[in-house]
């Protein structure tokens, strides 16, 4: 890894450059909730100034533009008995992602692990995934964030640039030799001691804002035991099905898939959805029998895979710490206190 | 225009062709099929034989006995289907299907020549090589026979390999039984076929009652050599599991030599879409086809 600096004015120049050819994406404030508090999201920016690089956070993540809640895996040209299919991965161009903090760029990372370096790689992920260019930026942790208790706090991989606030200037960490020749258009200076020192207060002092946290010491065994427990029962009756949680997680990826015949009768397609676990027929089969039919069943199901499965398959689970899922739940179910509850025999 | 980014095309083939699991373009890949034969078995369930269309996909395509394929009708659905014919003809499939919804019931009106898709084959298989100098039992519940269609054809065309083969099956009434013409074709080769139903009309002469009565009579009093050298494939409905497979446990079958084939909701049959994931392991990789000791540790699983 490369380290730089550079004086704040100096980004404006970096977006103007690449924004002149390619398309960004970035947090822009969207409304304000009834605090008067701004509520932000990725959305296309065009203009150096509508992006905000201090946002808290986004209530939907960066995932509708590499996992679309809906998209079209093909489509059908019908005559008579036979058919066309053609295939398409929905992305013409790179997309430049400015500004993501180091859990959404964590949740990429653990999404390539399943939907890129497994076996039978996604396409459609991998074609958006492999044209991505990512800036990063830090965080200022929030009171429902505990992505430090996962691991996520800091990003290692998955982004080109990540760019730290030093105050009167950024210290940048450049991984790929794309963001290298970026920087050779702006004034840039070579890290020096007393900037890593700055660095490094930077992120003692973050460490020390968190105050949600979890405790995942042998959390896959200790889930593993639990399994009967009563909590369980507890959370599901307070539980809505409603599927948010996995619709605002940046690491959410289940999916259901449907057909339907264009109105013209000549064509039709095959169209992917996001789908959420805690939705009462995700595990119904034919003949009605349903494997998840209760709403625990289902709840328990959702912390099972991220804090279990995926650990045994990839030696990491499958959150990042985010917190937007505890923020959005309509019941104030957060995995802190159902992580913690599990741990105690109670939900108190 | 230095400073636009390049894009990545993954459309863009390799000149190797990779392997189908690893290949982006597999994905997605339907091969073309054509419907050669309908053969209604009972109100419900329908057998279809199914064959590839392109010469060079109908040579590679090839499956082991447990396995199953997505079939998609444009427009209607895409839904996985165990294959319930011999693995040793490549590039064709049998399924048959019984009408329960949408892509079901649509596809009971479809007759011969027509084009549908078929991706696979995927899942795990039952381990038939390794059942070689073994006894078999191959025990099904209802549709479960379908399944084991495949590994009853493995048997026949390699009949001597086994010792003795018995199935057990059991149907509701006599007019739910599936493939009645080809009883006779397995008693020849040796198979036993023990039929059980649950509800008889007059004219039936066989056992009545539940499946694990025919399979405790077939199992009570044998040798202690018998139970060891015996492997058994289990294929039903989700509650007969248990009992089953119970009752081969108390007979010390070896829980390693007992596979069952678990029937899960299923989007993509390639580890993505979650839907058949017991616990958190995707049965359309790791099963359908598991042995009884990997199901004992899944949670949820039976
Ligand atoms: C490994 C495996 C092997 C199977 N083998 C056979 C077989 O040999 N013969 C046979 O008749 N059926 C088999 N099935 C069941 C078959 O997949 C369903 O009957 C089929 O999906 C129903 O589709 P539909 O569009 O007609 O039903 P729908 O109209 O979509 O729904 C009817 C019912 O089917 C359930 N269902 C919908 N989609 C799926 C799905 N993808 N997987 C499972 N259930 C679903 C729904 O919950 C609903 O209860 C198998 C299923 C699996 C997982
Ligand atoms: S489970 Fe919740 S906290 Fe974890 S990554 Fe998903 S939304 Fe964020
Ligand atoms: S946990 Fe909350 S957000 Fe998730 S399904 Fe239940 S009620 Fe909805
Ligand atoms: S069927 Fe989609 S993950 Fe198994």
């Amino acid at each position: 890894m490369l380290f730089k600096t550079f004086a704040k004015e100096e980004l404006k120049i970096l977006f103007e450059i690449i924004a002149a050819h390619n398309r960004v994406v970035g947090p822009v404030e969207k409304a304000r909730d009834r605090n008067n508090k701004p509520i932000y999201a990725f959305e296309d920016v065009h203009e150096f100034h509508d992006i905000q690089l201090n946002y808290t956070t986004t209530k939907l993540p960066a995932k509708r533009f590499f996992l679309p809640f809906k998209e079209d895996l093909s489509t059908f040209k019908i005559e008579d008995d036979k058919w066309q299919k053609s295939i398409d991965y929905n992305i013409d161009r790179p997309v430049v992602f400015w500004g993501l903090h180091a859990c959404d760029i964590n949740a990429l990372n653990k999404l390539d692990k399943v939907l890129l370096h497994s076996v039978y790689p996604m396409p459609y992920y991998a074609a958006k995934r492999k044209n991505m260019f990512i800036i990063g930026i830090d965080c200022e942790p929030q009171p429902f964030c505990f992505c430090r208790s996962m691991g996520a706090d800091t990003a290692l991989h998955g982004f080109d640039l990540f760019i730290t606030d030093l105050g009167e200037k950024y210290f940048v960490e450049i991984l790929t030799d794309t963001a290298f020749n970026f920087l050779r258009e702006l004034k840039t200076a070579d890290a020096l001691e007393e900037d890593h020192i700055l660095y490094m207060k930077k992120v003692d002092e973050k460490k020390k804002q968190f105050t949600a946290r979890i405790d995942t010491t042998d959390l896959t065994k200790i889930l593993d035991m639990e399994f009967q427990s009563e909590v369980w029962h507890q959370w599901g009756d307070k539980c809505l099905s409603c599927g948010s949680c996995s619709n605002v997680c940046p690491t959410c990826y289940c999916y259901g898939v449907e057909e339907t015949v264009n109105i013209d009768l000549k064509g039709a397609r095959k169209t992917k959805m996001l789908y959420s676990c805690n939705v009462i027929d995700f595990a119904e089969v034919a003949g009605g029998h349903n494997f998840r039919p209760l709403r625990h069943n289902r709840l328990k199901y959702r912390y099972y895979h991220k804090h279990r499965g995926f650990v045994e398959a990839f030696e990491e689970s499958l959150c990042v710490g985010c917190g937007r899922c505890g923020e959005t739940c309509l019941a104030g179910i957060t995995v802190s206190e159902v992580i913690a509850s599990v741990k105690t025999g109670s939900k108190e | 225009m230095k400073h636009q980014l390049k894009f990545v095309d993954v459309t863009a083939r390799p000149a190797v062709q990779q392997r189908r699991k690893q290949d982006l373009a597999s994905f997605e890949h339907t091969f073309r099929s054509e419907i050669m034969s309908v053969q209604p078995l009972t109100e419900m369930e329908t057998v279809y034989r199914i064959k590839l269309i392109d010469p060079a996909e109908r040579r590679q395509f090839s499956f082991f006995p447990g396995q199953f394929v997505m079939l998609e009708i444009a427009g209607i659905g895409e839904a996985p289907f165990s294959i319930s014919s011999s693995p040793s003809i490549r590039g064709e499939v049998e399924l048959c299907i019984r009408k329960v919804g949408n892509l079901t019931n649509f596809l009971s009106k479809m007759g011969r020549g027509v084009h549908v898709g078929i991706r696979g084959p995927f899942g795990t298989g039952f381990p038939m090589e390794e059942m070689h100098g073994q006894n078999i039992l191959l025990i099904a519940g209802g549709l479960g026979l379908v399944p084991l269609r495949s590994p009853i054809a493995y048997v026949q065309e390699n009949r001597s390999h086994f010792r003795e083969v018995n199935i057990v099956y059991g149907s509701k009434s006599a007019e739910q039984l599936l493939f009645t013409y080809q009883y006779d074709m397995w008693r020849k080769d040796d198979i036993n076929l023990n039929i059980i139903l649950e509800k008889a009309g007059p004219s039936w002469k066989g056992p009545v009652g539940l499946l694990t009565k025919s399979l405790s009579e077939i199992l009570t009093g044998r040798q202690r050599e018998f139970y060891h050298n015996t492997y058994a494939i289990v294929c039903g409905p989700p509650v007969m599991f248990k009992f089953v497979c119970k009752m081969l446990n108390e007979f010390h079958i070896p829980m390693q030599k007992m596979f069952v084939s678990l029937e899960r909701r299923m989007h993509c049959g390639m580890g993505k879409c979650c839907r058949c994931n017991v616990g958190s392991t995707y049965t359309c990789l790791t099963g359908p086809v598991f042995d009884y000791w990997t199901v004992m540790n899944l949670k949820e699983a039976i």
